[in-house]
């Protein structure tokens, strides 16, 4: 059933008690990409990789990586894969150097070998300065590093990539991805699993949106922007009394039905011409004197997708956290 | 991509020898632990020493021991059995690190035996302990213990081992069952009175009689006991049956515990997989 797919879950469940963590999850990724899976918080995507990555046994449908059965074949499994998870797995202790040697020698490769393999790894990911320092003393960025470069000593064809960049400032994130794009050109395919679209968007060439243990959406990252409308526009104003006269002018100059968010004086509506959209409504809003906070285009949410997608918002709450993030994002493509 | 080839040594030369070739892989990097950080085993022998130098030196003067006797012979074998005692705390620690901060997951996703783990983890614990031993030993004789040598000595030196080996089956337990590193630390609160109600410091026939009774019945107090008869130190007495056969309880006790706590850190392991 691999047929060019890397990986392949069909009908993947799992229970904890009366949780059901994945009820009939499928996925398919083909060799050579890198695929996002996007999700909420609890929505199953670390349950899913952890059972594709043999750490834990599935309850129901089967699944395929590099064209072996997870289930019956986890050995086998095991040489081909690499895991990077929430955590840094590496030994704080050790320097990394040696936490490449070590792993290198349980991937029985021997100590020979398991040297000069760090050695490469070492320069591959940019710490031969720091190779003979304590991973303790190593900055997040660093650290995530000699995550990947200790998943990928085998160099293993399909690579398991769980929030690879949660809890990492900017720099350092935008030094993992270089990293996960390298990897990609060098023919890894990598399964990536994400909070922020703004990260799928960026490494992924298709994106499957899981929520409630169920693939929901499996398309390119423009498709889903798509779904949800493309880029919207967005204001927001200093009165509350004002949002009446700004969804009016909203309205009128974009296609798309605005939506206004009380809370926080937002209104926001998808636009197409995103330019002149925004000098239009700009100009209207001075001209008619309402006193607008701030005013600009964004790029589609998880919470957007999601809220088109399900019909119900994600639970997370760290918006401040999301718009750091989605800042971030901005910054790095600016440099890149 | 790399020049290397990284095709990993073939799986046909056995599981037992990818056991023991795993195994030393784990203990050469618990072992290279303390030689990046000496401090530690410092730290661990801390309270241990401190014991020595206080019950020794403070209170020395002001203890007896049942049968006659220095009570600082009769405390040296105490404080080498509370060294081992509190050796579960240390095997707690590492594993909740690991298994908290995903590298045990990191192991369990690589094509290495999952046995080698926890047996790599024993085996460092040991080559620690006797460390530990010879350290604690040689403060002992610079203090004037002066214990018989020969194979008694080898003798009590391996129960000290064979009490160290039982409770790393409880150290793996714990550090799998305790959700992190801070509530790791929290075991010497429990650890502390745990090796007190004991024959460590006091005879347990000084004590009141229930409080005695389950001093004596406390499985290292059988490992002190028998300790002190093997260096030909003196033992405080005491004629319940328990303290009779302090020789055969101190083999007896380790094989009840690793009885218990084998099959239950084997079980919270494979329960990873759930």
């Amino acid at each position: 059933m691999s047929d060019g797919h890397a990986v392949r879950a069909e009908g993947l469940e799992k229970r904890y008690g009366d949780k059901r963590a994945l009820d009939g999850f499928d996925l398919a990724v083909r060799e050579g990409t890198v695929h996002g899976l996007l999700g909420p918080n609890g929505a199953g995507k670390t349950t899913a990789v952890r059972i594709l990555s043999t750490l834990i046994r599935l309850d129901g449908g089967r699944a395929e990586v590099a064209g072996l059965d997870v289930a019956r074949q986890a050995r086998e499994v095991r040489a081909r894969i690499g895991l990077t998870g929430q955590y840094a797995a590496v030994d704080e202790v050790l320097t990394g150097r040696q936490n490449l040697e070590m792993f290198g020698r349980l991937f029985h490769l021997g100590g020979r070998r398991a040297r000069a393999r760090a050695v490469e790894l070492l320069e591959q990911f940019d710490l031969t300065d720091a190779a003979d320092r304590g991973v303790g003393k190593y900055s997040g960025g660093m650290r995530r590093r000699l995550d990947l470069a200790a998943s990928m000593i085998l160099a293993p064809s399909v690579l398991f990539l769980d929030e690879p960049t949660t809890g990492l400032d900017p720099r350092s994130r935008g030094e993992v991805w270089d990293s996960v794009r390298s990897l990609v050109a060098s023919g890894t395919t990598v399964l990536l699993t994400t909070q922020y679209l703004e990260e799928a968007d960026k490494l992924a060439s298709r994106i499957t949106v899981i929520d409630r243990g169920r693939a929901i959406a499996d398309d390119t990252p423009d498709g889903l922007k798509n779904l949800v409308g493309g880029d919207r526009i967005e204001v927001v104003v200093a009165e509350r009394s004002e949002i009446g006269r700004v969804v009016k002018t909203v309205a009128r100059v974009c296609e798309g039905e605005p939506e206004t968010d009380e809370g926080t004086l937002r209104v926001h509506a998808p636009v197409t011409d995103r330019v002149s959209a925004l000098t239009e409504v700009a100009r209207t809003l001075q001209d008619e004197g309402v006193r607008v906070e701030d005013i600009g285009l964004r790029r589609p949410s998880l919470d957007d997708v999601f809220l088109r997608l399900t019909g119900h918002r994600t639970d997370r709450t760290d918006r401040t956290d999301r718009a750091d993030r989605a800042d971030a994002a901005e910054k790095d493509a600016v440099a890149a | 991509m790399s020049a290397l080839d990284l095709t990993p040594a073939p799986p046909e030369r056995g599981r037992l020898y990818w056991l023991l070739a795993d195994c030393g892989n784990i203990v050469r990097r618990g072992l290279t632990h303390y030689q990046r950080q000496p401090v530690n085993i410092a730290w661990q022998l801390g309270f241990p020493i401190l014991s020595v130098l206080l019950y020794g030196y403070v209170f020395g003067s002001a203890m007896t021991v049942p049968g006659g006797g220095d009570y600082k012979d009769f405390l040296m074998p105490g404080m080498f059995v509370m060294t081992m005692a509190f050796g579960f705390i240390n095997t707690a620690t590492v594993v909740v690190h690991d298994s908290t901060k995903g590298v045990i997951d990191r192991f369990r996703s690589m094509p290495m035996s999952s046995s080698a783990v926890v047996a790599g983890r024993g085996v460092t614990d040991l080559v620690v302990a006797c460390a530990e031993l010879a350290i604690m030993m040689l403060t002992a004789l610079a203090m004037g213990w002066r214990p018989d040598g020969g194979w008694g000595f080898l003798a009590a030196f391996g129960l000290l081992l064979w009490l160290r080996f039982a409770l790393i089956w409880i150290g793996v337990w714990l550090g799998l069952l305790v959700p992190n590193p801070e509530a790791a630390g929290g075991l010497f609160a429990v650890a502390f009175p745990l090796t007190m109600i004991s024959s460590i410091f006091v005879a347990p026939q000084l004590m009141p009689d229930w409080l005695g009774w389950v001093a004596a019945w406390n499985p290292i107090s059988s490992t002190a006991a028998a300790a002190r008869e093997l260096f030909g130190t003196p033992v405080g007495g005491g004629d319940s049956w328990v303290e009779q056969h302090a020789l055969l309880m101190a083999g007896v006790w380790p094989v009840v515990l690793t009885a218990i706590f084998l099959p239950l850190a084997v079980r919270r392991f494979q329960r990873l997989s759930r």
